[in-house]
């Protein structure tokens, strides 16, 4: 059963995101919690500017033992994860382990095909033309209910966001594994 | 100059001149940086604790020492003195000393020698011009300030004057006091057989903390960083230092900082003697008891953890500094040190180091392999660069900050750089 609002991360749990918009789509999930921790590669180009973040710089196996280490120790916070690996299916259970104890939730931004088959949901993202700032959020597989599309408007200067399209549409049957 | 040897008094240097006129009087003088003059002082004054439990600083260039009732433990007040110059003449110190009744006195003849009446005046530690008036007035001793009747010399020179005179004689009190030691947090254990087990180091280890606690709570401090040595039989000492977020004396968290590191440590034939010492301790007001953990508490030790396995410089935080250019208007420092703030408006969700665009910019372009064109713009900004710093990425000159939209769905950053024609991408926009 989907969240009241369909793209709250469900807590004690790791997600996926994947997708041109995949750093968007974590920066919105993280103005949504007390804390968010960022574990990234410090070679990434790419930096995401939101204060109020804790940044830390790992490599390799290292990102992915901090992001455990932040999801056992940080209840109610949100750990933010880039790792420059596949994940394997152990790798993804560890890290649910991890959420479960430590009451937080962990989202990991991966490229497409790179991800476990322990995630909790997936997410395709990305942003769409038009006249504001449009983006556009696929659930793409869900272990506890169905996935859906949805669209909305929010330009990231601050928490308020404008729902545009109808929530909850049915892609396949209910039940379907994703 | 601050201090000289006896040679190069002798050639005619003195305190307080300039260095290259010492170097001309004297080209092959051997100079070091004054820096570390208090330092020595302080060690001397604690080995001068030997003979007596009340040695404190005089002035830059001395110690006092009260040493009534010690002189009889080495055989009377010459032979004390003769020991005291023995010892520090094999340290290669020139010194001088003298013992007298009062504190004024000894420093004063320790100075100047000779008796008291054939004292000058300027060895009653008061200020120059004050000596100055009296050597104009004829009162060039000590002996013929004694003579004089008192009203009219504090009615000329002030009380000061005859406070010194009465200290001198001893008919004013002037106690030594020592400065307290400054608390060292080091604990240390030898034990009587070799231990090996990292079940039995971590057991010294937790007997060494409770100690170390004790006394950082007595002192309302918290330790920041600590050195664990272990000395091993064959004489060789393995140090192993962890590093905390926040100051810490609680003997349990702390443990479990050391024990991943202790496992890595070879024993060799086996460890004697363990040292505990906190290199680094700040104030900690007492907590209360029973209070459930913070959310800054637990992300204190998350910082502590992660810190020391990838290094505190790799934990960090976003800060905004005062440049206006866009890539140094913020900054990441470590999370311990940073000071929360709001980033200057206008920045985009994610930055990069500029990428240069094909194509025919702004209408349409390509960037990382995919073309794009832009239907609304907004701008532009110009932005110069620092001209007090040579950037090389600022090399382009002034740039013009454009906001596009393009129609395949990226809201991107683009600037122009005017001076050298060329169109780059620096971010992306929610």
């Amino acid at each position: 059963m989907l969240h009241a609002l369909p793209f709250a991360l469900l807590p004690s749990r790791v997600h996926e995101a994947q997708g041109s918009g995949r750093v968007i789509f974590a920066i919105w999930q993280a103005q949504r919690r007390p804390h968010a921790v960022w574990v990234r590669a410090k070679r990434q180009s790419e930096m995401p500017l939101f204060p109020g973040m804790t940044v830390i710089h790992a490599e390799g196996t290292d990102i992915l033992w901090a992001a455990e280490e932040a999801l056992r120790s940080m209840p109610r916070a949100l750990v933010i994860a880039q790792p420059d690996q596949r994940l394997s299916l152990m790798a993804g259970r560890r890290l649910q382990l991890g959420a479960e104890a430590g009451g937080s939730t962990g989202l990991l931004l991966i490229r497409p095909e790179a991800g476990s088959p322990a995630t909790e949901t997936r997410w395709d993202c990305r942003p769409l033309a038009g006249d504001s700032t449009l983006h556009r959020w696929d659930l793409i597989k869900n272990k506890k209910g169905t996935t859906g599309s949805w669209t909305l408007d929010w330009d990231g200067t601050s928490a308020a966001f404008h729902m545009v399209s109808a929530t909850g549409q049915r892609s396949g049957l209910a039940g379907q594994p994703g | 100059m601050q201090c000289l040897s006896l040679a190069a008094e002798r050639a005619g240097l003195h305190r307080g001149m300039a260095l290259a006129d010492a170097r001309a009087i004297c080209p092959q003088l051997v100079t070091r940086p004054a820096e570390g003059i208090a330092k020595v002082q302080e060690i001397l004054r604690r080995w001068a604790v030997r003979y007596a439990p009340h040695v404190a600083v005089d002035g830059p260039d001395g110690l006092i020492a009260d040493i009534t009732g010690a002189a009889h433990l080495f055989g009377g007040e010459e032979a004390l003195r003769l020991d005291l110059h023995r010892r520090l003449d094999r340290a290669g110190f020139t010194s001088r000393s003298a013992i007298a009744g009062t504190r004024g006195a000894a420093h004063a003849l320790a100075r100047h020698g000779g008796t008291i009446p054939d004292l000058p005046v300027a060895a009653l530690r008061i200020e120059p011009i004050m000596a100055e008036g009296l050597g104009r007035l004829g009162l060039k001793r000590v002996g013929d300030l004694l003579a004089l009747p008192r009203a009219p010399l504090i009615q000329r020179f002030g009380p000061e004057l005859a406070l010194r005179l009465d200290q001198l004689l001893g008919r004013q009190p002037e106690p030594v006091a020592a400065p307290a030691a400054a608390p060292r947090f080091a604990v240390r254990m030898a034990l009587p057989d070799p231990i090996g087990l990292h079940a039995d180091v971590m057991a010294g280890l937790t007997r060494l903390l409770d100690r170390l606690c004790a006394t950082l709570s007595r002192h309302q401090m918290g330790a920041r960083r600590l050195r664990l040595e272990l000395r091993r039989v064959d004489r060789a000492t393995i140090p192993v230092e962890i590093g905390l977020a926040q100051p810490l004396r609680d003997p349990d968290r702390i443990a479990r900082l050391f024990a991943p590191k202790l496992e890595t440590v070879d024993a060799g034939f086996g460890i004697d003697a363990l040292r505990l010492v906190a290199t680094l301790a700040e104030p900690l007001a007492p907590a209360q008891m029973g209070s459930s953990p913070s959310q800054e508490d637990a992300m204190a030790d998350l910082i502590t953890r992660l810190g020391n396995r990838l290094g505190f410089h790799n934990i960090l935080r976003i800060e905004p500094t005062d440049s206006l250019l866009p890539e140094r208007s913020f900054r990441l420092v470590p999370a311990t040190e940073a000071k929360p703030g709001p980033l200057p408006p206008g920045l985009p969700a994610v930055i990069f180091p500029p990428e240069r665009v094909g194509g025919a910019p702004p209408d349409s372009f390509q960037w990382r392999g995919e073309k794009f064109e832009s239907y609304r713009a907004t701008g532009p900004q110009r932005i110069a660069p620092d001209w007090w710093e040579e950037d090389p990425a600022w090399a382009s000159g002034l740039r013009d900050y454009w906001r596009v939209q393009t129609r395949q769905g990226p809201r991107l950053w683009l600037f122009h750089t005017p001076q050298a024609p060329a169109w780059y991408v620096q971010g992306q926009f929610a």
